[in-house]
């Protein structure tokens, strides 16, 4: 009788190699360019070969691979992501983009106005306005509002508390509301009352 | 009933189901009778959907792909010269 071949257990290049989409994808997210974002993917595969004896679901690795990588950016930009992360609350807990919307009405002639400016960002916009957030900040919310990980998995993944993640988002997302309009401003994608031309 | 501005400041947080089961239900209370918060609630969702687009600039180039792909295969030799 013959046996039934054995599975051989997945290597690393196995176990990673179709995640390296999704890991590039998050790191040009995290950092914003193309050339830090391989660099970055490659520094979190150099960190996950050391620790791939530890891991293990070896069917599941992408959870594992995510926490490696926001480790490394977080290590690799360390000054920025301890930047003073209180500043001009004020000012930004105010602003609010829907009624921003509402009542400058960018599109008079739309009726799904809130559509149609978030129409005006393609990935690319939507990075560069990301960049403009605070670094810890812009972290929480693209593993949140991006890849949908729940605040208690990204505390663990940026070393922290779910009530800092919980602050972190909700400063993110004003930033980024915020950071929307502006950028549509001040790149004429919206025509405002009174605006000549 | 809780005010528009503390419905509004709770928008994610519920979309997210990190409020807990009384503030839930509050939001709940407070989406059913508020048009403008329900509005806020639809927008919340669509910047969310928009954060998550896809695009040219998020997509693996081949020139990274093969960068990446070189440097796994080093740290896979690597490990077998140990060998």
């Amino acid at each position: 009788m013959i046996d039934a071949p054995v599975a051989k257990p997945a290597g690393f290049e196995d176990t990673v190699r179709p995640h390296l989409e999704y890991l590039y994808g998050l790191a040009v997210r995290l950092c914003g360019n193309r050339t830090v974002a391989q660099d970055l993917v490659q520094a979190a595969l150099l960190r996950a070969f050391r620790g791939f004896g530890r891991l293990r679901n070896r069917e599941q690795p992408r959870l594992w691979l995510t926490r490696i990588l926001t480790r490394c950016h977080i290590d690799r930009f360390r000054a920025e992501h301890e930047a003073d992360e209180m500043l001009s609350l004020d000012d930004e807990a105010r602003f609010d983009l829907f009624d921003k919307i509402t009542e400058e009405d960018p599109f008079p002639y739309s009726d799904r106005v809130h559509l149609d400016f978030l129409d005006l960002f393609d990935d690319e916009k939507i990075i560069e306005v990301l960049q403009g957030l605070h670094p810890a900040h812009r972290t929480a919310v693209i593993l949140a509002y991006v890849y949908g990980y729940p605040a208690r998995e990204i505390a663990t993944m940026t070393a922290t508390t779910v009530g800092t993640v919980l602050a972190r988002l909700f400063r993110g997302r004003k930033q980024l509301e915020r950071g929307l309009w502006r950028y549509a401003e001040q790149r004429n994608l919206i025509r405002r009352e009174g605006a000549s031309g | 009933m809780i005010s528009c501005k503390e419905a509004v400041s709770r928008l994610y947080a519920y979309l997210d189901r990190n409020l807990g089961r009384v503030p839930e239900a509050e939001m709940e209370e407070h989406l059913k009778l508020c048009r403008h918060c329900c509005g806020e609630l639809e927008f919340a969702k669509q910047v969310r959907a928009a954060l998550r687009r896809p695009g040219t600039k998020t997509a693996l180039t081949v020139e990274a792909r093969t960068h990446i792909e070189a440097y796994l295969k080093d740290l896979e030799n690597e490990r077998g010269a140990k060998r």
